[in-house]
């Protein structure tokens, strides 16, 4: 296995104990008098959608690596990475839709670990984005596919990690 | 013949290691500041923590003047006092200890022990310093900031740790959980960088069984920070919007000073179970290097293999997976079902169960040995008494019945600075009289060293086997002073002048260490190629000490485990891990070894 390849494997394992202890907190708090469930808003569903598309341009990427096309890695790197500037964008929105409502962070324990949740699986996609565009300038500057394989491979393993851990929090958020 | 001479195909794996690319630094500022080479990383992060540790050195004097001379510094109140505990604590356990024994030792020592060049991600493992640095330099600004550092005490927990009543509840606690949260991070770079290295740069020939227990020590240490730090990641970020934002994460309604704060609904217990899910892993991520590093000190200085070596490894491993199930421990008055009690008991008195094979071991390993009585053996030998005592009171405490009654007093403060204060920094001050040379190529000063290490030893026992029996009265800790007391008798006090004392004397005798440190550098005298004539592989460099790189034009090959000294049959009483069956003995002997390498026949 490439050295790199473990070292993310090694990280993501970390980065899941991180999320599994929110989670675990969270199923805590919930079970305590004030919590009062939020209204998720609706922009949650688009930018789920949003977020698969981001990860499925980069599996296309990756695929288009493994059999050699640059152009396929360009269509999906960049699909990829442009999808997941528009997830931000609408997680950042559908902040400012739960603020217009006047849910803000200290004014319930849910509000609070929707905030947080979203802000830490935010950042953690925002880390990526700079291994992605390690990855694209890489390719803007003429490198050959071969070079390419591994870095692109890379994103899209902690793409779809990201999507995982988005879908069970999100899962989180809509059951309870 | 009784000595087995293994042939090469048997011993070595066939799978060669790729070379590594080689950074290779183009100017001062990229060889000495900014660098990337895992061993001049390792000595930024030790000069680091040793810094930071004088200063919750001098922290603990000022609570040992308080405590041992009440009422006769006017410049120390109630506040600074709190200040003063939580400041050493937390800079002893994280900054000082992890960070020396992980960011220190671990970048030296592993690249060079497996026979890699480096470590594998070097630009990340450069950040990981930088990033250690700046937790450290915004830990230190909460001493400038108004109100000064946090007073919570080093677990920080809420609701106090943030409510006004608190000393540094303005900025100090901010700056804490900042430090804290950046020094996680950094972390996780460093880690991530030991871990990959030792599964996949070993040289070849180092299966994972053939490398020293100094390794095993830092790696499995190394899984447990980097699976226990988070916990204590999310404790600091959701206690630090509880603080900031006025969240209610932690925070319970509470009244303070008359008046009804924002805060509703937290539970306080859910930050101890993420503190204790992170601090009670972190007893052995410092701990477990210690073992590690001990095994090897004593199997050097004993010329005689490590007794047990595979049950070590696992007792290691077990060790490891335990210190999961038992954080609970802590929060025995903190109130709790009691078959959790239960279970939690049960869990810590079995952990006694792997550690005490790995005392055993080391004592069979002594049992019969060459022991030189070196300055790395006393410290070994100190270690292993003093981690008994320490463990021994800590299987007592791990009882609820026990603990409670004794919960908060100065005999848990002694017990766990024997187990994770004591014991760990004399792991340390060894690990350092034996690789100074690696590092400087020259020795520590004997006369200074002997004089260091005897006033350590007896010195912290004078310090906290006294400090048992203050628990036992009843003296709590956490206390400024104890004002009148009718359970306590006068006598205590005079214990507490005496402590304070030795605890000045042992304090003195770091400063002589220290002044060793910089002495021997320009005017120690000069090792030679493997001074303790030791096995492992940092000794069997091309160039003594160690250049960038580590190991010239081609990576050495490994024949052997660790620990072969006084082999029957081979007729130098140690054979380096890489040098080839055809060369053990005296018959087909080759001249080629390392200079200085080959013990005279006897």
């Amino acid at each position: 296995m490439p050295t790199v390849k473990l070292g993310l494997i090694v990280f993501l394992a970390v980065v899941t104990v991180v999320f599994s202890l929110l989670v675990a907190a969270y199923t805590h708090r919930m079970t305590l008098a004030d919590w009062r469930p939020l209204p998720e808003p609706w922009l949650l569903w688009p930018n789920t959608a949003i977020l698969i598309l981001s990860s499925v341009g980069l599996q296309w990427a990756r695929v288009a690596a493994n059999r050699g096309r640059i152009d396929g890695v360009r269509v999906g790197l960049l699909a990829g990475g442009g999808f997941a500037f528009a997830f931000l964008a609408g997680q950042l929105l559908a902040w400012q839709q739960l603020a217009a409502l006047g849910y803000f962070a200290a004014t319930n324990p849910a509000n609070a670990f929707f905030y947080l949740i979203t802000a830490l699986h935010g950042l953690h996609l925002l880390g990526g984005l700079v291994a992605w565009g390690r990855t694209t300038a890489k390719m803007w500057r003429g490198s050959e596919v071969a070079e390419l394989r591994l870095s692109v491979e890379l994103c899209a393993v902690y793409w779809h990690f990201l999507l995982l851990v988005w879908l069970v929090l999100f899962g989180l958020l809509l059951f309870t | 013949m009784a000595f087995f001479v293994p042939t090469e195909a048997e011993h070595v794996a066939p799978a060669e290691v790729a070379d590594v690319e080689l950074y290779h630094p183009k100017s001062w500022w990229t060889r000495y500041i900014f660098c990337q080479d895992a061993k001049v990383i390792a000595i930024q992060y030790a000069i680091t923590a040793g810094a930071i540790g004088l200063v919750a050195l001098v922290l603990s004097w000022l609570m040992r003047l308080q405590l041992g001379f009440p009422d006769s510094f006017s410049f120390i109140d109630p506040g600074d006092y709190l200040q003063f505990i939580t400041m050493h604590g937390m800079i002893m356990v994280i900054y000082l200890l992890t960070a020396l024994f992980l960011g220190g030792f671990g970048n030296y020592l592993i690249p060079l022990m497996v026979g890699a060049r480096d470590m594998v991600f070097p630009y990340v493992n450069m950040l990981s310093y930088w990033v250690y640095l700046l937790a450290v330099l915004v830990l230190v600004a909460s001493f400038f900031v108004p109100g000064g550092p946090t007073g919570a005490g080093w677990t920080l927990y809420p609701p106090q740790a943030i409510l006004s009543g608190t000393p540094g509840a303005e900025w100090g606690i901010i700056l804490m959980l900042v430090s804290l949260a950046l020094f996680i991070v950094g972390f996780t770079m460093g880690g991530l960088n030991y871990v990959v290295t030792v599964l996949q740069a070993r040289t070849r020939g180092m299966t994972l069984l053939r490398m020293p227990l100094t390794v095993w020590g830092i790696f499995v240490a190394t899984i447990l920070a980097l699976l226990a730090f988070p916990a204590l990641f999310v404790g600091a970020v959701m206690m630090l919007l509880d603080r900031i934002l006025e969240t209610s994460f932690f925070m319970p309604a509470i009244v303070e000073m008359g008046e009804q704060l924002n805060y509703a609904g937290g539970n306080p217990l859910l930050f101890q179970h993420l503190f204790w899910f992170f601090g009670h892993p972190e007893v052995y991520i410092v701990a477990l290097p210690g073992f590690g590093i001990v095994s090897d000190l004593i199997s050097t200085h004993a010329r005689r293999n490590i007794f047990g070596y595979r049950m070590m490894v696992w007792a290691i491993v077990a060790i490891g997976a335990l210190s999961f199930l038992v954080w609970a421990h802590h929060m025995y008055v903190s109130g709790m079902n009691p078959w959790f009690g239960f279970f939690f008991a049960t869990t810590t008195l079995v952990i006694a169960v792997p550690t005490a094979i790995k005392v055993y071991n080391w004592v069979l390993t002594l049992w019969r040995g060459d022991i030189h009585l070196t300055l790395p053996m006393l410290f070994a030998i100190a270690f292993i008494v003093t981690f008994v005592n320490g463990g021994i009171t800590g299987l007592f405490l791990g009882n609820p019945v026990v603990d409670v009654p004794l919960s908060d007093t100065m005999f848990v403060v002694a017990h766990f600075h024997m187990v994770m204060g004591v014991a760990p920094i004399l792991v340390i001050f060894g690990a350092i009289y034996h690789w100074y040379p690696l590092v400087t190529g020259r020795m520590l000063n004997e006369t200074l060293g002997k004089f260091h290490f005897w006033v350590t030893f007896l010195g912290a026992y004078l310090i906290y086997f006294p400090m048992h029996y203050l628990g036992f009265l009843g003296v709590p800790r956490r206390y400024f002073e104890m004002g009148e007391t009718d359970f306590i008798p006068q006598s205590a006090q005079t214990l507490n002048e005496f402590i304070t004392v030795v605890a000045l004397i042992v304090g003195f005798a770091q400063l002589v260490f220290l002044f060793n440190l910089v002495w021997s550098a320009y005017k120690g005298r000069v090792s030679g190629r493997n001074p303790w004539r030791a096995t492992t592989l940092e000794w069997q460099t091309p160039d003594f000490p160690p250049r960038h790189g580590n190991w010239g034009p081609t990576q050495p090959v490994v024949y052997r485990w660790a620990y072969d000294y006084s082999v029957p049959g081979a007729d130098q009483d140690f054979l380096p891990q890489n040098l080839a069956p055809d060369q053990v003995t005296a018959d087909n002997r080759h001249k080629d070894l390392p200079d200085g390498a080959v013990q005279p026949a006897e």
